[in-house]
């Protein structure tokens, strides 16, 4: 094994771990603009809307949203304890975590399916005769509660994603206390979902 | 591993970048390269395809305008040539244009750096930027044609017209993508790898300007990327979070375009002006006047310009609160920008200044600049603004700021980096006459679109009043003096990149930054070694002192 020599511009192996977690930290801003912009249409539509908002919140199941926050935190933390154990060369203990990651992120989405199927199955989806028949703000409520989790739903499929290449790369030792920035982004990226779902949750669910 | 990869290939690295054999050879050497000074002359080359096809719509639009009603093309072709103008010019030019070629050309030399801080994220964006552009083009093909809507997708109407605006949308927020990972790593290459001794304040202006640029692609970007999916996801499930008549409002839409839009004219201004910025001190022979403030200024401009989308929408229904605050706030952007002006105006007076081709067009560049600049401010006044409103006056005045401004911006940069780049020298004389069909077609061409507009002719329309006419006709005579230009220009260039004359020398100019300082072609890593800064890049005046006294001591 070569030790990297650190902070020598002048060596061949280019790594630079902290411009890495900066590159990283950047991109989760514009995650946060992106959905920054849901919310302002969020808040924007609620304020305008507010009888409407609240009649429509009460109609989704609080306890499917709130296990289904339970599931995304805990993950948040098996992935922090997954980067912890690689740091402590625990590779064994650190691809466990990984994979559990990765289990509740699944159960995540399967449950968010079920969500979606029950109120699609009761004709409430965007552009249905049931719900264009309703209220303005109820209309914008839904339409706004399929997109936002929606695109939640997405980044969750992208942060498996990325986890799943950070398991390989650990399985094949790319990944090692020496070297495991790479997971830490990936780490980041799924705390990202996590905060986002944390502020879905009450928005949609328990605001009513 | 690594280390083993590299003893294989043959790592010779004082060959410049133009031959320098990797991995690849030919045509994949070039499109898989992360060589920064390789991704660059390929945003270049794609870049002004693109361009090219963007002025072919405008001469087309031009062209038809010389008559009013019913001529060449028909009225739905016309609105798809100005949505095509528009959405080419401004996502595949104007945006990428300076950053994307010449900063990622040049960034990294200027702050001697062997190359970006993620050059595999930096090719990535190459290869987005060209997905979101074929996506545009194939939008023109396929059945349903292409979109009508003008190049900001106002709702209602792109959520009801038939033709393809959620591939053009599509595209555009591809490009966003592209965009935003360029930013990140500018960013992060200006924290993270300055060379030895290079503070902040010893940072050449350009590179500052592509900071502020980078930040305001962050910051900016992601707000346009989520509201032209929430449009496509309106066409496509009927939300209904735009669509007025599910409840949703078309104006919620306008404030969220021009959130991104109205910085993104800062994207596309800021490393224009870093150029001139360069440009000036070489040509004059001087240090740049208040070097501070034009560094600072390009920080205010990106913060300012992004508290004043609204100042787009004062028609379109607005508390007077509101109105006032926006006015207020669009006068406040002038002032960095006039700082900038007057600093470079300031340098060059009593400077030694050799008229050179990219001085020319540097200077152009602030001529053309105030007055974009100027009629922008007559439409930051709430009273004015009533009455140009959604007139070609605002068509003229953003032509004078993007094509005067970033259009010249870019001319000059490539004329003044262009031996740099490619050890080879175009033809001085031919690059002149260049300039000045470019500089009177131009104004031939746009100038006429202000006083019309003042007059009530209204922008995007087909046909128009048989007075307005003369004014048509000469804007369209503009139009082809302006292409004439283009042609001999580029004509020019590509001449030079075959039958030049070969430059080897490091420094052409006489400048003072880092580029002048590595290989003519720089070679693949920059520079033999790291340079280490020790004094600031400006400081002409000083030198020449310096170069007096050992005269004399001799």
């Amino acid at each position: 094994m070569i030790s990297a020599p650190e902070n020598t511009a002048a060596v061949n192996i280019h790594r630079d771990d902290i411009g890495t977690r900066m590159g990283i930290w950047l991109f989760l801003f514009t995650e946060l603009l992106l959905f920054g912009g849901m919310f302002f249409i969020y808040s924007i539509y609620r304020f305008l809307h507010q009888n409407e908002f609240h009649l429509a919140a009460l109609e989704l199941n609080v306890i499917v949203g709130t296990f289904n926050t339970a599931i995304l935190l805990t993950s948040s933390l098996t992935i922090a304890l997954s980067i912890a154990a690689i740091q402590n060369d625990n590779k064994k203990l650190s691809v466990i975590l990984q994979i559990m990651t990765l289990v509740l992120g699944a159960a995540f989405l399967v449950n968010k399916y079920f969500e979606w199927m029950t109120k699609i199955n009761h004709g409430i989806y965007p552009g249905s005769d049931l719900l264009l028949s309703r209220k303005p703000g109820e209309i914008l409520f839904f339409g706004l509660y399929y997109v936002m989790t929606g695109l939640h739903g997405l980044h969750v499929i992208i942060g498996m994603v990325l986890i799943a290449v950070m398991l390989r790369l650990t399985v094949l030792n790319k990944i090692d206390s020496n070297n495991f920035v790479r997971l830490e982004a990936a780490g980041l990226y799924w705390h990202l979902v996590d905060i986002i779902w944390i502020f879905l949750f009450p928005l949609f669910y328990l605001i009513t | 591993m690594r280390a083993r990869k590299m003893n294989n290939v043959n790592y010779n690295k004082d060959v410049s970048y133009l031959e320098y054999k990797g991995k690849y050879s030919g045509l994949p050497g070039w499109i898989f390269s992360t060589d920064h000074k390789r991704i660059g002359i390929l945003y270049l080359v794609t870049m002004l395809s693109f361009f090219a096809v963007g002025v072919s719509f405008g001469f087309m639009i031009r062209l038809k305008l010389l008559f009013p009603g019913n001529a060449i093309i028909s009225p739905q072709t016309y609105n798809s040539f100005f949505t095509l103008h528009g959405v080419i010019m401004i996502f595949l030019f104007i945006i990428p244009g300076l950053p994307a070629v010449f900063g990622n050309f040049f960034l990294p030399i200027m702050i001697g750096a062997k190359d970006v801080a993620f050059p595999r994220i930096n090719l990535l964006s190459w290869w987005l930027f060209l997905t979101g552009g074929l996506l545009a083009i194939t939008s023109i093909l396929l059945p349903g044609g292409p979109a009508d809507t003008g190049w900001t997708f106002y709702i209602p109407y792109s959520v009801r017209t038939g033709t393809n605006v959620i591939f053009t949308m599509f595209a555009a927020f591809v490009l966003g993508f592209s965009s935003i990972l360029t930013g990140i790593n500018f960013v992060t290459t200006i924290h993270r790898l300055r060379a030895p001794g290079m503070g902040w304040f010893k940072m050449p202006l350009f590179p500052w300007s592509l900071y502020a640029t980078g930040w305001i692609q962050i910051l900016a970007t992601p707000i346009i990327g989520i509201t032209l999916l929430l449009v496509i996801i309106e066409r496509l499930f009927r939300v209904g979070i735009f669509d007025p008549s599910l409840g949703g409002d078309p104006i919620l839409y306008q404030h969220l375009f021009w959130i991104y839009s109205h910085p993104a004219v800062y994207i596309m201004i800021l490393p224009a002006m870093g150029v001139i910025s360069e440009i000036i001190p070489v040509f004059s022979g001087r240090t740049i006047f208040g070097y501070r403030f034009i560094a600072y200024s390009s920080l205010a401009i990106a913060f300012f310009g992004s508290l004043v989308w609204a100042h787009h929408m004062f028609t379109a229904g607005m508390s007077n609160t509101g109105q006032f605050i926006f006015s207020l706030l669009t006068f406040l952007v002038a002032i960095p920008s006039a700082v900038k002006v007057f600093n470079w105006v300031a340098t060059l007076y009593k400077g030694s200044i050799r008229v050179e081709p990219p001085l020319m067009y540097a200077l152009a560049f602030i001529f053309l600049f105030s007055i974009g600049g100027l009629t922008g401010l007559m439409q930051g006044a709430l009273s004015v603004n009533i009455q140009i409103h959604a007139t070609s006056f605002i068509v003229g005045h953003f032509h004078y700021v993007m094509f005067g401004g970033t259009g010249f911006g870019m001319f000059a940069a490539l004329h003044y980096w262009f031996p740099k780049m490619f050890g080879k020298m175009y033809n001085i004389k031919r690059a002149k006459t260049a300039f000045w069909f470019l500089l009177i077609g131009f104004n031939l061409l746009y100038f006429p679109m202000l006083i019309m507009g003042w007059l009530g002719m209204p922008r995007r329309y087909y046909s128009y009043l048989p007075e307005f006419q003369p004014f048509h006709v000469a804007s369209t005579i503009g139009s082809w003096i302006l292409i004439t230009g283009l042609i001999i220009l580029f004509a020019n260039l590509i001449i030079a990149l075959r039958k030049g004359k070969i430059v080897t020398e490091k420094n052409i100019w006489g400048g003072e930054t880092l580029e002048w300082q590595t290989a003519t072609p720089p070679i693949v890593e920059n520079f033999e070694e790291i340079p280490v800064v020790e004094s600031g890049f400006y400081e002409y005046k000083q030198n020449n002192i310096q170069l007096v006294e050992e005269d004399i001591n001799k």
